[in-house]
This record gives structure tokens, sequence and C-alpha cells, in this order.
């Protein structure tokens, strides 16, 4: 069963699915245009509007770094975050296609991550000999221990060009990473579907040392109780 | 270009479909009206799939969710926000507005946070409290039945608490706190702030067939598609369709103006149709604005006639002042206690606070007259852009280098999950006359029409207030054990207070009262010089609260709406 069907189901019961009302969308007059671009393209649409999807699709056709460039993107961000089973890395998390993507979105960001990847390749080849995307890990490592760190008292827009890149690069390996489906299951995150909240669980409360309060939780939803339509005294009591 | 004039006329025209629109939407085509509707925006039901951005992964998307194209994110339900292309507004050198717009269907209430609180007896007489601004020509007895009613209709959940100035409801019980909320009251208490469940609406309970249950997706910004949170256009507009209601909807239609005739009645309103760009006339017997409190003073300013030479309802040249926003500071600080969390279990709840703290002080001992109350948030939250973008530099605080690279990324990334809290001060702002928005002769929209020009200055009292709110936030954070994320905003700064405009949650510039010399309309939301005119957005507040608008703004366009039905049916308009 597809995720909105189960929803449908879980959620609204037969009563208001029945009724057709909540996923059969009112429709005015004026929207087929808008019905019409979102129809044509609704598989990569993920809710955007007409002109959104407009832009989007400008900056897809455009390309801000060449094939070497992408290459130095991947072989830079799994040094910075080195796959590990069973929850892959960088790659599977399709980090190097969101910097290419947000160097376009964020054009600030494009001088930086440009000259950042030409300054990588200066030095890899002053130092060893060859491009950074060719060099072992050793190498690597060592022209990034040199830029890894920086200043946290100073603006990071006053510290050297390739500190400021790897501070760029770094965020969007660890970003990419952790938003991405691989990266996700990695951190744990268990929401972003169909839940009943109904309070933290009992082990967690323990190892932070906190409690709830019975009185407070006396006034609650009872989850039990929750698909029971609400009714109220006079004075505000809920009866249900 | 001829204006094209349509023949029907319809007993109302209400202007905008938002949170005030919307509910005399309801109200009117539940009477039985034949009601026009018109939207700058484009149709938007939360259940359509092609637009739903809720329950989307971050990875769904090539910018995983940055806020590139909309301001608040880009899973966000507001087509528009600080900026809408082609639609500028421009300022008073010297001063400073935010003003979001949300053009579609529902406006603003698809993405709004939901915080839905009344406004108590106080709120409604200031001036006799403080002297400052003014009392409202209505008290919080007239305005009572419609909240009861109100939370009856959509649903909110709370708690009963006795509490003078946060009256009580028709509640659906609350959620239970996050582990970030039972920290903040675990802080709130050692200090003496009161906490109690947070006032939302979002449906923790079922309260017809026709909406669905809340299932904690934590997405409420994101429009729900089982309408199980407040949105205008799936909690009024269409449960009035499907009530058999003669509601006609105009949307991505321009309302420029409210048309008037010889005796200065209105007549209904000229629109430019977005989409083929010309102008069109609706009739109208009765004209509702609910354009939201600045769009309709716009309109208002731009109807001039012979015989409303400074525009419709400004006789007074009150169209346009006395707007106010919020005020509102932030912090955030870093609780060690909550360093190493366990990912065992989805704690999204909500989308929004399950804890807050209503305004607890003595204002006549403190240097600012009004309150604030104080949002909460944190947690364990959906990662999206820019999450883990600076995966260790909290390090700082714990004597740890910052920076680096490798494996232990990850472990740094999982230590600091969900180990922040933030707070939102967001209080109350005297109304003065002197910041207003009035049109900008120079400058016109894509459509021709003039443009809003601001002009707003904080006062004194709205500075103090912030550095009160930052002062509380400092010893919250330090009573949670916490590190505060930044150096705390001194008077240079003006304490973190935001620029006007920011808590979006502006009102004030169409004031009620009893004299048509100081106010725009009377206390039934009335225009003073037009008797067929009504406005049931926040132009109407005389005081914004230490609440948020919106539950106040849907009471007094309930109000507003059944004096309307009363008025027509007496054949007063």
């Amino acid at each position: 069963m597809d995720r909105r069907k189960s929803l449908q189901t879980l959620l609204l019961g037969g009563a208001a699915a029945g009724s057709g009302l909540v996923f059969n969308a009112c429709k005015s007059e004026n929207t087929e245009i808008i019905d019409q671009a979102i129809t044509e393209s609704s598989d990569k649409y993920f809710g955007r509007t007409p002109a959104e999807l407009e832009r989007l699709e400008k900056l897809q056709a455009e390309q801000l770094f060449n094939e070497h460039e992408m290459e130095t993107i991947a072989a830079l961000s799994v040094v910075i975050l080195p796959p590990k089973e069973p929850h892959g890395g960088p790659i599977e998390a399709g980090v190097p296609d969101l910097v290419e993507f947000m160097g376009k979105d964020i054009p600030e960001m494009a001088p930086t991550l440009l000259g950042g990847l030409m300054w990588l390749d200066h030095k890899s080849n002053t130092e060893f000999g060859t491009e950074f995307k060719s060099a072992t890990l050793e190498q690597k490592k060592q022209i990034c221990d040199a830029i890894c760190w920086h200043d946290t008292e100073i603006p990071l827009d006053e510290q050297p060009l390739e500190i400021q890149f790897f501070y760029m690069m770094r965020g969007l390996t660890v970003t990419g990473y952790y938003t991405s489906k691989v990266g996700i299951e990695d951190l744990g995150y268990k929401g972003n579907q169909p839940n009943v909240w109904d309070g933290v669980p009992q082990d967690v409360l323990d190892q932070h040392g906190v409690a709830y309060d019975p009185e407070w939780i006396a006034k609650c939803v009872d989850q039990s109780k929750r698909n029971v339509i609400a009714e109220w005294d006079d004075e505000g009591n809920l009866l249900t | 270009m001829q204006i094209k004039e349509s023949s029907e006329v319809y007993d109302v025209i209400i202007v905008g479909s938002g949170a005030g629109g919307g509910m005399a939407t309801k109200q009117l085509a539940d009477a039985g009206l034949n009601v026009a509707v018109v939207e700058a925006g484009p149709f938007f039901d939360p259940a359509d799939p092609k637009t739903m951005t809720q329950l989307k992964w971050p990875y769904d998307s090539p910018r995983r969710g940055a806020g590139t194209d909309r301001a608040f994110g880009e899973w966000d339900q507001s087509w528009g926000d600080w900026e809408v292309e082609g639609e500028p507004y421009t300022h008073e050198e010297g001063t400073d507005f935010k003003w979001w717009r949300a053009r579609m269907l529902g406006g603003r209430t698809n993405h709004w946070g939901r915080i839905s609180l009344r406004f108590g007896p106080k709120d409604f007489k200031g001036k006799s409290r403080d002297g400052l601004g003014d009392d409202w020509p209505i008290g919080y007895e007239d305005i009572k039945p419609y909240y009861d009613k109100l939370d009856k209709l959509i649903g909110v959940f709370g708690t009963k608490e006795g509490r003078e100035n946060d009256p009580d409801g028709f509640f659906l019980p609350p959620p239970k706190p996050r582990l970030h909320e039972l920290f903040y009251i675990n802080g709130a208490k050692k200090t003496g702030i009161p906490v109690i469940p947070g006032r939302l609406s979002m449906l923790t309970k079922r309260i017809n067939n026709e909406r669905g249950v809340c299932f904690y997706c934590g997405q409420c910004g994101r429009s729900c598609q089982v309408y199980a949170d407040f949105s205008a256009g799936s909690c009024l507009i269409f449960p009035a369709q499907k009530n058999g209601g003669k509601v006609k909807l105009f949307v991505n239609c321009m309302v420029r103006e409210v048309t008037t005739n010889e005796e200065g009645k209105a007549t209904g309103v000229s629109y430019i149709n977005k989409e083929d760009r010309k102008e069109y006339k609706l009739k109208g017997k009765v004209v509702v604005l609910g354009a939201s409190a600045c769009s309709s003073a716009r309109i208002l300013l731009n109807s001039k006639s012979k015989q409303h030479p400074n525009g419709l309802g400004n006789s007074s040249d009150v169209v346009g002042r006395y707007l106010h926003d919020s005020t509102g500071a932030s912090a955030s600080g870093v609780i060690p206690g909550l360093l190493n969390r366990k990912t065992s279990y989805n704690e999204d709840g909500v989308g929004g606070m399950h804890v807050y703290s209503p305004w607890w002080g003595d204002n006549s001992k403190l240097d600012f007259p009004r309150g604030y109350h104080i949002e909460v948030w944190g947690g364990m939250g959906q990662p999206n852009y820019g999450f883990g973008f600076d995966p260790n530099g909290m390090n700082k605080f714990f004597g740890l280098k910052v920076g680096g690279y490798g494996d232990s990324l990850r472990d740094d990334v999982k230590k600091y999950y969900g180990s922040v809290i933030g707070f939102g001060g967001r209080g109350e702002a005297i109304a003065f006359r002197e910041n207003r928005c009035e049109i900008d002769p120079t400058t016109v929209d894509k459509y021709g029409i003039p443009v809003l020009k601001f002009n707003y200055k904080h006062s004194q009292y709205e500075i103090n207030q912030a550095k009160h709110m930052q002062d509380t936030f400092e010893e919250l954070i330090h009573n949670m054990g916490g590190i505060p994320l930044s150096e705390k905003p001194g008077k240079d700064q003006n304490y973190g207070l935001l620029a006007p405009g920011q808590i979006i949650h502006e009102v004030g510039t169409t004031r009620m009262g009893d004299d048509p010399k100081t106010s725009v309309t009377n206390k039934y939301q009335q225009l003073h010089d037009c008797d067929n005119v009504f406005i049931v957005d926040a132009g109407p507040f005389v005081s914004q609260a230490d609440k948020n608008c919106t539950w106040t703004i849907m009471a007094l366009s309930w109000r507003a709406s059944d004096y309307i039905i009363d008025q027509l049916k007496k054949q007063n308009i």
C-alpha cells in the first residue's frame, strides 16, 4: 500500500474518506493552468509552485563544475566524512550533486568553492606533484590537516580562502550526508511519519534525570480516545 | 482598455481568504448569502498532492530543504514571504518594516504557528491600565461568546488554568511535553516563571468527521493534508462550500480598490486578474476586507473618489496609522543534560510548542508597560539543509577544538543532536499614531497599483522589554545548566529586538473606536464613513496583546459577520 493510501486509512477512518472531502480538492476554474504545469512534471515537483519549478529547471540545466572538479569534490568529501558500514558516506548521500546545486542556488558560494578547488590542486601539485584527487589518502590528509581548523574568535570571512573553502565543504558534506536517506538512518531520526505521540519513553527520562509531573500528565491527551468526537459541558470541561 | 464588469451582484464580496476573510466566508455563506471571495494568489488545498510538502524528505529536493526560494525553508507552505516578485513596498528613510505576504487561498494560515491565544480582559483596556495607546470600544465580555464558538468550530488544545488575563476556553487535551520541554519546565520553575501547556489549533482529538486527527509529524508549517491543523481553506472555506454555500472563488485576482457611487456607498471592487492582466469589476451589496491589516489599508487608501477624497474610510486620516507588530527577541543555549540523546523514538510531536510561558510580570514595577510570552523550541527534528553544517561548533563551549574532519564528525553530530533549546519572546508593542503605512505615490506594483510605504520605529518601551527578555533568557539557560550559543545582544543592538513586521503579527491600521475622528471603524468593524464596508483582518485592532492575533481576528470576524447578517436582515445596509 502506498503511503498516501495508508495514511488515508489510518487517520481518517471510513466517514471522512468516504465523504471524499479531504482528498478531493474543491476546484475553482482559475486553476487549470497551474494544474497543467504541475501534472506535466509531477514526479519531480515535491510541492513546488510553477515559478519555483521553472527556476529549479533553469539551475539544473546549468553546469558550475567540470568533470574534474566534480571528481575533486567527491574525493574531498570522502576524506571529510569517510564512508562507514552500514550507512555509506558522502557518495551514497549525493554530496557532490548537492555541492553543484547549492553553488548555483546560492551563487555567493560559487567563488569560494571554485577558488578552493583550484587551491587544492595547486597545493597538491606543489607538495606532491599530483592533483588532489589522485594523491594518496595520507597526502590528502596532510593538505586537509593544514586547513581544517579555523579560529572561532575571528569571523570566517576574514580568514584565508582555503580555510573558508574547507569550512564550506565540510558543512556541505556533513549536511548533505545527514539530509540523505543513508545519513538519516545513521543519525537514527525516527520522525516524518505518522505517529501517536504519547510522551518520552521511561528509559530516556531516566537517562536524563527528569520525570513527568503526574498532575500535568493527567491533563494531557488520552490517545486511546483521540478518535472520539470532543464534547464539552458549558464550563468547557471535556466530557469525552 | 475597457474595464470588464460582471452583471451579477453578490450579496457580499470578501477580499482575502485568510483567517479573517475565511471566517467571514464561512459565516456569511452559511447564512445563505451569495458570496464572492477575491484572493490575490492561486487556489491552494493542503490535501493536493501536487503542492503538498508535508512528509517530504530533505532528499526529495536537490537543495535539501534550503530556504533559497522560501524564507522559512522550502517546505514552508507560504507562497510569498518578505518579498513577493513584482509587488514591492518601500520605507521612509531610516525606518524598517518587514512585510510577509502569502499569495494563496488561505493566505498565511497555511503556514502559521497555530498558537491560538485569547486576549484577556486587561488586553482590551490598555489605556485605562497605564495611560498608553487607547482602550478598545469593546471588552472581553463582548468577544467571549465568539472565542467559545471558535474553539469548538476549529479546535484548539490547552488546559484550564484559571489565569486572570489568559482566559480558558473549550480545549482539546494537549500533547505531553517532549524532553527539552521538561528541561524548560524545570528551569523556569527555579525562577518562578509559570509554564503551562501550549494552546495551539491542532486536533489532538477528533472534533468532527470531516477533519482528521493529528498524526504528530511536527510539520504544521507545511499545512496538513488531513486537515488536522487550522488553515482557512481546509477549515472554513471548503466546509462553507460543502455545506451548500454560494461561494464563488476568484483566485489570482488582486483587488485594486473598492468602488463607490455618487452617495459614497460601496458598489463592489475592481481587481486585476493576474492571468490576463486585465482589470475587472465585481458588484456587491457589501464589501468585506480581509486582505491583511496592511493590504486592506492599502486598498482603502487607493480607493479615492469625489466622495472619499482622502481614500475610503479615511476622513479621520487614521487609515494606515497605529500600525504595530508583536515585539520579538530570541536566544538559545546548548544544554549539557541533553547531550548524547537516544534516538530510539519519534518525538516530532505537534508542529509547535507543547508548553509555553504566559506573561507573569507586574508592569507597574518594570520600565516597560506591557508583557510578553515565551515560546520554546528544541528537540530532535527532521534534518534539513544546514543541519550539521558546523558539526562540532559547540565544542568551543566545552573546551574542545572546533573543526577537523573524519569519522569523529559522525559522533559530534550525534552528541549534539537535540541538545539546543531556544526561546522566542513575543510581546506587546504600544500603538503610535506616527507608526504607519501610507501610499508611496512614486511606486506601483506590476499590476499598476500604488504600493505601501512604511514608516515605523520602535519606542524605548519595546527596547526595554527586549532587554528584559534577554535577561530572562539568560537566567533560564543558566537554570537549565546550559550555555548561551551567542553573546547577549546589548544596547547597541537594541537587545536583539527584531525589526517591526518580523513577528508577522502586524495589526492596527484601521483601528476601531466610537469616535469617527480618531478611528476608522466602529466596534462592529464597519467603516464610519461607509456603512457597507467592513474590515475583518487585524486592521481594526486597537492594540496587540502579548498574545498572537489570529484567534482574535477570527472571533472578531465572526462577530462582524453576525452584525452584517443582522444589518442586512434589518435592511440597514
